[in-house]
């Protein structure tokens, strides 16, 4: 039976196809991010060997650190939401009816293309035809901005669609983690005399830390790597307005065709958003009791 | 939470605490309503200009439909807009990576959960590992990588792609459908001489027919909607998907809103009809996969 079990061909035939796979597309290319950021090239012809050079143009880039704020804020932004969808979650798990067709509701935005959602909202954002506008006006609004084209306003703008497309799925979350919490628990805070509040905030959210933890490494790292709706819709501008780290690579590389230096900010943004998982979770370095089915 | 502290009150059954419960209750029911609306809203809007003309848009009140909705809006950018060549493109490429990833991802886990061989915690790891590496930090070297191969302008390019990085999340939602199945039917299989290939596809796979539904549909909703790898590698408009093809056909016809919505509708319809039919799956799909790493 163990030798069965054991046979090393069998298992070379089922494991290599998938190990190389995923050595060639995700590990080897992360390496030669690495390396590419090592040199001037521009994609095509010879490489240049430059040592750390576009890493010291990097670090004094204005609009590097420019667009790294723009990422960071949309990283606090949805750290924050996070709360709301909680509370949310804490609604939707009071033992409500139709609370499944809800969640399910709420999941939609998440299912779509990023492309289709973007065009959606650029239509919703537009200033004269667009339905927020045309609401705003309805009530009384004379001026409503064109949310898109103002410099001050269109990074905010932005963070409505995206915080829409996925407050479903950490909706989802807190709710699977909520429903996993005994319900005798409960029972036993309420003849304790515990309100709701207290119930809430003594009982569930100590529960369901693991389970929060884990969705803030994933919103603060989706933040700073975010890229589509961002890329679709303005395309990093009016003038730089609305850049992220993400646009800002791809932009070097495949439209200053710049790939030294895009490799250069592709390696950067691996190693932030390696750390910051790392460090959240250190931070939360408890073994994962909550099983999900 | 608010519905505890009415409840806990209606328990001293006196009339205006029955009040308050059913007031409490009345409020949760609109939250939820209200953010089913928010999420909802910008999609029914969508339907509704699909089925306009630009007159009627800019005339008729945002939510309103003409007396003839215009459906040759539809048949219009099918065929028009080449909509018709991206959308059996993402059909088949859609298929034929989520059927890969399937296939290679059985097997790797069956290796990993069923098999003896030193290295398989280890690899297990390298494939959990890579679900933490941003796609961005990747696109420049597969970019040069597969432009050595004269694979760019190749759908192999994108099916590569594809598969390996849904690898990791399809290993993670079977494995722990793996490590649940019993193996008493393996083992006895294996003692009366069977092989180990005929022990995973005549009776392992069978039986793992639920979680491969929950990991297909999952892997189709992410296929059908990628974006950058697509607008990165892809060129020619007879090896487009839907996601970029719309982008493009949308770029050119920025002034046409029936058209627009009408397309957008079309690449997304696949989806929501999915998700009429499957919406269990999904929901469980996304949340299995999502947190446990």
């Amino acid at each position: 039976m163990d030798k069965v079990m054991s046979n090393k061909w069998i298992i070379a035939l089922y494991v290599l196809p998938s190990l190389l796979l995923i050595l060639a597309i995700v590990y080897i290319p992360i390496v030669l991010t690495g390396y590419y950021g090592l040199n001037k090239w521009n994609g095509i012809g010879a490489m240049n060997f430059i040592g750390l050079d576009n890493y010291q143009a990097l670090i004094k880039d204005k609009l590097f650190w420019n667009s790294a704020g723009h990422s960071l804020l949309l990283a606090v932004f949805s750290g924050i939401s996070l709360i709301l969808y909680l509370i949310i979650a804490m609604v939707l798990s009071a033992k409500l009816k139709a609370v499944n067709l809800f969640r399910k509701i709420y999941l939609i935005p998440m299912l779509l293309s990023s492309v289709a959602i973007a065009q959606l909202w650029l239509k919703i954002f537009h200033p004269t035809n667009g339905i927020l506008n045309s609401l705003l006006e309805s009530i009384g609004f004379a001026n409503p901005p064109a949310w898109l084209a103002e410099p001050s306003i269109v990074l905010f703008a932005l963070f409505i669609p995206i915080l829409w497309q996925y407050a479903g799925f950490y909706i989802l979350i807190y709710y699977a983690a909520l429903k996993n919490i005994p319900a005798s628990l409960e029972e036993a805070a309420k003849i304790d005399g515990a309100n709701a509040f207290q119930i809430a905030y003594k009982i569930k959210l100590p529960l369901a830390m693991e389970v929060i933890k884990v969705t803030i490494v994933l919103a603060v790292v989706g933040s700073l790597k975010y890229f589509d709706l961002i890329y679709v819709m303005t395309d990093g501008g009016p003038n730089g307005s609305s850049e992220v780290m993400a646009s800002y690579m791809y932009h070097q590389a495949f439209r200053a065709y710049d790939f030294g230096y895009g490799s250069a900010i592709g390696f950067f943004l691996l190693v932030i958003c390696l750390i910051v998982t790392w460090i959240i979770r250190k931070l939360t370095a408890s073994k994962d009791t909550i099983q999900y089915s | 939470m608010m519905s505890g502290t009415a409840e806990q009150l209606g328990g001293g059954a006196k009339n205006s605490r029955a009040g308050l419960v059913s007031l409490g209750y009345t409020l949760l029911y609109i939250v939820l309503i209200a953010v089913a609306i928010l999420q909802v809203f910008p999609l029914v809007w969508l339907l509704f200009f699909s089925l306009k003309n630009n007159q009627e848009v800019f005339n008729l009140p945002p939510l309103s439909l003409p007396m003839n909705p215009r459906w040759e809006n539809y048949e219009k950018v099918w065929s028009a807009g080449n909509i018709d060549v991206y959308f059996l493109n993402s059909v088949w490429i859609t298929v034929v990576t989520t059927v890969i990833t399937i296939v290679l991802g059985s097997l790797v886990t069956y290796a990993i959960t069923r098999m003896k061989w030193k290295g398989s915690s280890f690899v297990l790891g390298l494939f959990m590992v890579a679900m933490m590496i941003p796609v961005h930090s990747t696109l420049i070297p597969l970019f040069s990588i597969f432009n050595k191969l004269h694979l760019i302008d190749h759908p192999l390019s994108l099916i590569l792609s594809y598969v390996a990085f849904n690898m990791p999340i399809t290993i993670m939602i079977l494995l722990g459908f793996y490590y649940a199945l019993p193996r008493e039917v393996e083992e006895a299989a294996v003692i009366d001489g069977c092989s180990v290939n005929r022990v995973f596809f005549r009776i392992v796979l069978p039986m793992t027919g639920s979680v491969i539904a929950t990991t297909g549909i999952i892997n189709m909703i992410y296929n059908w909607n990628e974006f950058i790898f697509v607008n990165t590698f892809i060129s020619s408009d007879a090896y487009k998907t839907l996601t970029v093809g719309v982008q493009n056909f949308i770029g050119q016809y920025t002034t046409d809103w029936g058209a627009i919505g009408a397309t957008l509708m079309i690449s997304i319809l696949p989806i929501l009809i999915a998700f009429l039919f499957l919406s269990d799956r999904i929901v469980e799909g996304i949340a299995a996969g999502s947190v446990k790493g």
